[in-house]
């Protein structure tokens, strides 16, 4: 565990926005399939929610007893707890076209 | 080196078993379920997969202080409770007690998206920290297969699953899948492919309106096991399992013998009485008094300081006390000591297994020396002959095996010949007591015949069997040209005594 702090916050200083978005995103370890959808997570925030949004990384294999809270199996696992309601997104977040429908910033078809 | 030795040493001996602490399934799997590995309990729904599942996490906990974790995928923890609660275990308490961890895992299809490629490392994550938090031995994944409704792709879930039975053999836990049974596969998405140490199946089938539950171990690997079905229970003390197979003849015989409680049948019986730990069939027509003299073994059983226990089919306990002390046996006492207990129950209730089931828990529990069965004519309804006849069998090792002594009565048709016991048993007793009426004289009057006894040198004589407001009787029958009972042996008695007199009084006068 190189990285000696498990929760990564990323706050973007939101300009007035009026709905922020409060993003999870669960990884256990350091895995190829973490960084990647951490990679991913913050180029489609940056492209589509710019400044309006929060993201924190937990790493379940040091604080194991957040899985429960947030029914978390698959990992990685995105969670948008804000805004309602809840939203899940498991995989390393690779298809951006299912990650932006799963946020509800696109509609799908 | 030495590590390494003792390693591969340890992996040749034989399989390490975990008990599941629930009367006679360890019986059947020779000790319990396969330790360190995984199991597969199937059935279909409602079958009480959950049940045994919990019950086997319970039963380490308490018995084997093997404390245990629950992963359900169905029911919340709340639930499982209240659910568990009905059958007297407190799993809150458990779980206070840091013996026991619920973990409920609940997917919402409808709040997941997929996006990319993904694994099961936080269910890995969950299990292994409910695992760590208490040094949990024992695991139990209730209704894994809701993983395959919950996530797209069925692909990552196989081989997660696959990792995960791998996960936790090395983990060294006793873990118990339940699933769901499928067409063709045993299970609905084929669990079985991964976890094949031990796989039980369980079924709730309904014959003729009797549902009866059965349970059978497909597959043991690297052990011996029962591979018969066997009739279980779940009421409110949990599952108990009756392993199919009959006892053996392997019982011990004494030559301790028990009194009938009638003295003159005693003298029949080589003056002694039956010997303890054997099996008795009173057969008779209605009416002949085969219940009154199974009070009268009950009460002497009871004089005796003897545990009793009466297996009533036909009679409720209150109806049967009320009869016996019309003819002054009075068994409201012995109920009342604790030396005697009825259980009365009607035949058509359950199935013939059950019954057996049934019988078996409350001998285990109560521990009789003496058992009633009044009457077996009317199990017979339940199943084929050969159906009762192997029930009864087994009922009666099991009985022996204790040395028990048990008294069957069984009703004889009216017409039918009299030496036919119903069900085709009499040559699995030991002792047959025959009663039959004679009709004469516009009478009808009983007599009781010792037709067999085995090992006791018996009177050969029929005793006629007066039942009167005093209690039973067994007369002589007067033997005159001809057999004479009831008024006509008055009759003839009081002839053969004038007689005397008459010839002494002719005595005295030629004097």
């Amino acid at each position: 565990m190189k990285n000696s702090n498990p929760v990564r916050t990323t706050t973007k200083s939101p300009q007035a926005a009026p709905k922020p978005y409060e993003l999870r995103l669960y990884v256990a370890g350091q895995t190829p399939k973490s960084i990647i959808a951490l990679a991913n997570l913050k180029k489609i925030c940056e492209e589509h929610l710019h400044s309006r949004y929060r993201i924190e990384v937990i790493d379940l294999l040091e604080r194991p007893q957040l899985a429960r809270g947030d029914q978390i199996l698959a990992i990685p696992t995105l969670v948008r707890t804000l805004p309602q309601p809840i939203k899940k997104i498991i995989g390393d977040l690779s298809n951006t076209e299912r990650v932006l429908v799963g946020l509800n910033l696109r509609q799908l078809g | 080196m030495p590590s390494k030795r003792k390693h591969s040493k340890r992996r040749i001996a034989r399989l390490a078993k975990s008990p599941t602490g629930i009367a006679g399934l360890d019986e059947i799997t020779w000790g319990g379920l396969p330790k360190g590995r995984p199991t597969l309990i199937f059935g279909k729904a409602g079958c009480g997969k959950t049940v045994l599942a919990i019950e086997f996490l319970i039963h380490g906990a308490l018995e084997h202080n093997e404390p245990g974790v629950l992963v359900a995928f169905e029911e919340t923890a709340d639930d499982l409770t209240a659910n568990i609660a009905s059958l007297g275990y407190d799993l809150t308490d458990l779980c206070a007690r840091k013996k026991l961890v619920i973990d409920y895992i609940n997917i919402e299809r409808s709040e997941i998206e997929e996006a990319g490629e993904y694994d099961l490392g936080g269910l890995f994550v969950r299990l292994g920290y409910a695992i760590d938090s208490i040094g949990a031995k024992r695991v139990v994944l209730d209704a894994i297969e809701a993983i395959f409704a919950a996530l797209p792709n069925a692909f990552v879930v196989r081989a997660e699953l696959r990792r995960l039975f791998r996960w936790l053999k090395e983990k060294g836990v006793t873990a118990v899948i339940t699933g769901e049974r499928g067409d063709g596969t045993l299970t609905r998405h084929g669990l079985e492919e991964y976890v094949s140490d031990c796989v039980i199946l369980l079924d709730h089938r309904v014959d003729d309106q009797i549902s009866t539950r059965r349970l059978r171990v497909i597959k043991y690997r690297g052990s011996a096991h029962g591979s018969n079905e066997c009739p279980f229970l779940i009421d409110d003390r949990g599952i108990s399992v009756l392993p199919i197979t009959s006892l053996g003849l392997q019982h011990q015989a004494t030559t301790e013998r028990v009194s009938s409680g009638i003295a003159r049948l005693d003298a029949m019986l080589g003056g002694k009485g039956y010997y303890r730990g054997s099996s008795i069939l009173v057969t008779g027509t209605a009416g002949t008094g085969k219940s009154s003299l199974a009070a009268y073994f009950v009460q002497a059983a009871c004089r005796r300081g003897e545990r009793c226990l009466y297996f009533a089919s036909e009679e409720s306990p209150a109806q049967i006390t009320r009869n016996m002390s019309s003819i002054g046996v009075d068994l409201a006492p012995w109920v009342k000591k604790g030396l005697l207990r009825f259980n009365a129950v009607r035949p058509n209730f359950f199935g013939l297994e059950m019954h057996l089931l049934m019988m078996h828990r409350l001998i285990s529990e109560f521990r009789p020396r003496v058992v009633i069965i009044d009457p077996i004519t009317n199990y017979a309804s339940l199943g084929t002959q050969l159906d009762v006849k192997s029930m009864l069998t087994r009922l009666i090792d099991f009985l022996k095996g204790q040395s028990i002594t048990a008294l069957f009565a069984s009703l004889t048709e009216g017409g039918s010949a009299i030496e036919q016991s119903e069900v085709g048993i009499s040559s699995l007793m030991d002792t047959w007591v025959l009663l039959r009426e004679t009709e004469n004289n516009g009478e009808r009057n009983r007599g009781l015949f010792v037709l067999k006894a085995r090992g006791i040198g018996h009177s050969n004589q029929i005793r006629e069997f007066l039942i009167t407001d005093k209690g039973i009787e067994l007369v002589d029958f007067c033997v005159g040209p001809g057999v004479f009972t009831g008024s006509a042996r008055v009759a003839q008695r009081a002839s053969k005594k004038k007689a005397a007199v008459s010839a002494a009084n002719n005595r005295r006068g030629l004097r």
